[in-house]
């Protein structure tokens, strides 16, 4: 219809399905460089969990056991799901809000970055640390704790703790659109903190309060940290898809709120 | 139909290449603030436009829409003929966008590896480099970089794809004259290659030195466009300083001045025809002395266009009242 035939040479600039998976696996990377550099991050998201770790599970109280399972190995559970909850939502809702805030997100997206890629390398880059923080946990537990575990447990638990990083992400990628640049990290604090004690990642489960614990019952941190304690022998009476049916149903609100957010920012100044 | 054959018959008769950037009858509001009025503005292939005006004109806002950021309330932007949203107009299309916080820790040269990746057919790594006088800080961490440094890293984004079409928002938004001059110097660069740009500013002098056509917006209004030789012809094309004892009204009164202000003793007359007004104002005023005549730069050229504007928007408030 149109009259005037514009230079529109648009060939070769389809990508190869190849050229989108080395477009993926280097945004993966450099995000993952970006925080492994970045102080605020490592500092915060890995040390805490560690220290947490060292000082209650080997120094501390390493001689007992809470029920059948000693405190060292119960502890991997529990301060290995409060890394792996501090490296998601640190890892997407921090970087989100401020690349979202301060411009840096639009041009991503102005340019032809498979929009996808950025969010799927801050989901693996919070997976990689995640993985980083339990297997610090084994090491010093496994060395200093006397933590014995066949090799197999150790293989599901790590792999239950790094796919319970998932819910965790979807929430930040959430919050991350819900937050301003400078609110993010408080707000995460704000809700990772007292999640993390009504949940009994701080003080076993079983020594909380009763109404904290029923509280817990709706927390996902709760029920991740169940799904790895009862690896280890030290679950609480739910079955195990009933915690897995709740960490898939928040991840699924997560994502929808995510969603609304990411187009909600298509008429705005920023996004 | 008649729209298109409209165009066809422009671009056939001004001779010129194709529109590859187009703003079609666009009004961009945010809630009650207007950001863009019925703009209709072309960037045709191989050009250079600049998108004059001052802060808060509506610059940034139109970039944003040909870039596919935003959505117009009405009317459309189109690039390459399609919607700015296309992934492959946005294969074909560079942009330096004003950021306020950059990833600091990655290096410059991992910043390009990865915007480089983005497209099908980038520009060497040394070359980007080159270009964008980056060779020797390649290593260097974001964070570690001059607000000069920073801004060629950004121009280095946009150009890494060796797009056809760069958007440059504000391109030497705060930086010294050096740094300035220097990414002047890049862009210049990028348009011998035979590149379209389409760069805001706010610095007459900047649209003056790059630009083939420069398009003054304010107020969310495009209210001139042309070659910078044209815009200041246009307006205020001469300055006239002199000590009189003719009220200010009164000379605002004298045909052809645009703009008049009181600088110490003496007034200063912006106006189209220096001759006619000079006559005029020897007439009523014999005693007048310090008479000086000086050619305006483009600064009192924008200075008087945006202020007629602005009074003519105040004429009509007040009619309205």
């Amino acid at each position: 219809m149109s009259t005037i035939t514009i230079a529109l040479d648009n060939t070769q600039i389809q990508r190869t399905p190849s050229h989108t998976a080395s477009i993926y696996l280097k945004e993966a990377k450099y995000e993952f460089l970006k925080n492994l550099r970045l102080r605020v991050y490592t500092a915060s998201v890995l040390s805490f969990p560690i220290m947490f770790y060292v000082l209650f599970g080997l120094v501390l109280n390493s001689k007992q056991a809470i029920g059948s399972t000693g405190v060292a190995t119960y502890l991997i559970a529990t301060y290995g799901t409060f890394g792996v909850m501090g490296a998601s939502l640190f890892g997407t809702a921090a970087g989100l809000a401020s690349d979202r805030g301060l411009g840096w997100l639009q041009v991503k997206r102005a340019s032809p970055m498979p929009p996808f890629a950025y969010f799927a390398a801050k989901v693996v880059t919070s997976m990689i640390f995640s993985a980083i923080i339990v297997l610090a946990l084994f090491t010093l537990g496994i060395t200093l704790g006397g933590v014995k575990m066949p090799v197999a447990d150790f293989a599901r638990l790590m792999a239950t703790l790094v796919a319970g990083s998932l819910p965790f992400s979807a929430m930040g990628l959430a919050l991350g659109y819900f937050t301003g640049p400078n609110s993010a990290p408080a707000t995460i604090n704000l809700i990772y903190l007292p999640m993390s004690f009504c949940s009994g990642l701080w003080v076993p489960f079983i020594f909380l309060p009763k109404m904290v614990r029923q509280i817990a019952l709706v927390l996902p941190p709760y029920h991740l940290s169940q799904l790895a304690l009862g690896v280890v022998g030290a679950g609480t009476h739910e079955s195990n898809v009933t915690h897995w049916e709740v960490l898939l149903g928040f991840t699924m609100i997560c994502l929808g709120a995510a969603r609304i957010g990411f187009q909600r920012d298509q008429g705005k100044l920023y996004g | 139909m008649i729209a298109t054959l409209e165009r066809a018959e422009r671009v056939q008769r001004s001779g010129a290449n194709a529109i590859v950037a187009s703003l079609e009858r666009v009004n961009k509001n945010y809630g009650n603030v207007r950001a863009l009025l019925e703009v209709d503005f072309q960037v045709r292939a191989g050009e250079v436009v600049a998108l004059l005006g001052p802060n808060g004109a509506g610059k940034t806002t139109a970039v944003k829409l040909l870039l596919g950021l935003m959505q117009p309330n009405s009317g459309r932007a189109r690039v390459f003929g399609g919607d700015p949203t296309n992934p492959e107009n946005r294969m074909r299309t560079g942009a330096m966008l004003q950021v306020g916080r950059v990833p600091e820790t990655l290096q410059v040269g991992e910043h390009i590896d990865l915007f480089s990746s983005y497209y099908t057919k980038p520009m060497a790594a040394g070359e980007v480099l080159a270009v964008a006088g980056l060779e020797k800080l390649r290593d260097r961490k974001f964070g570690d970089l001059s607000g000069g440094q920073r801004q060629r890293v950004l121009f280095a984004l946009a150009i890494c794809g060796d797009p056809d079409l760069i958007f440059l928002d504000e391109p030497t938004a705060g930086l010294d004259v050096e740094a300035r001059r220097m990414l002047w110097d890049e862009i210049r660069r990028m348009v011998g290659r035979g590149k379209t740009v389409l760069l805001t500013t706010h610095y007459l002098q900047e649209a003056d030195a790059l630009a083939d056509r420069v398009a003054v917006i304010n107020q969310g209004e495009i209210i001139a466009e042309g070659t910078p030789a044209e815009i200041k012809m246009k307006t205020a094309g001469k300055r006239i300083r002199c000590i009189t004892s003719l009220r200010v009204n009164a000379i605002r009164q004298i045909r052809g001045v645009t703009e008049v202000k009181e600088d110490r003793e003496a007034v200063e007359i912006h106006g189209v025809e220096a001759e006619a007004i000079v006559r005029e104002l020897l007439a009523r005023d014999t005693n007048l002395t310090g008479l000086e005549i000086t050619s305006a730069g483009l600064e009192e050229a924008f200075l008087a266009l945006t202020a007629n504007a602005a009074r003519e928007g105040d004429f009509k408030r007040e009619e309205l009242a």
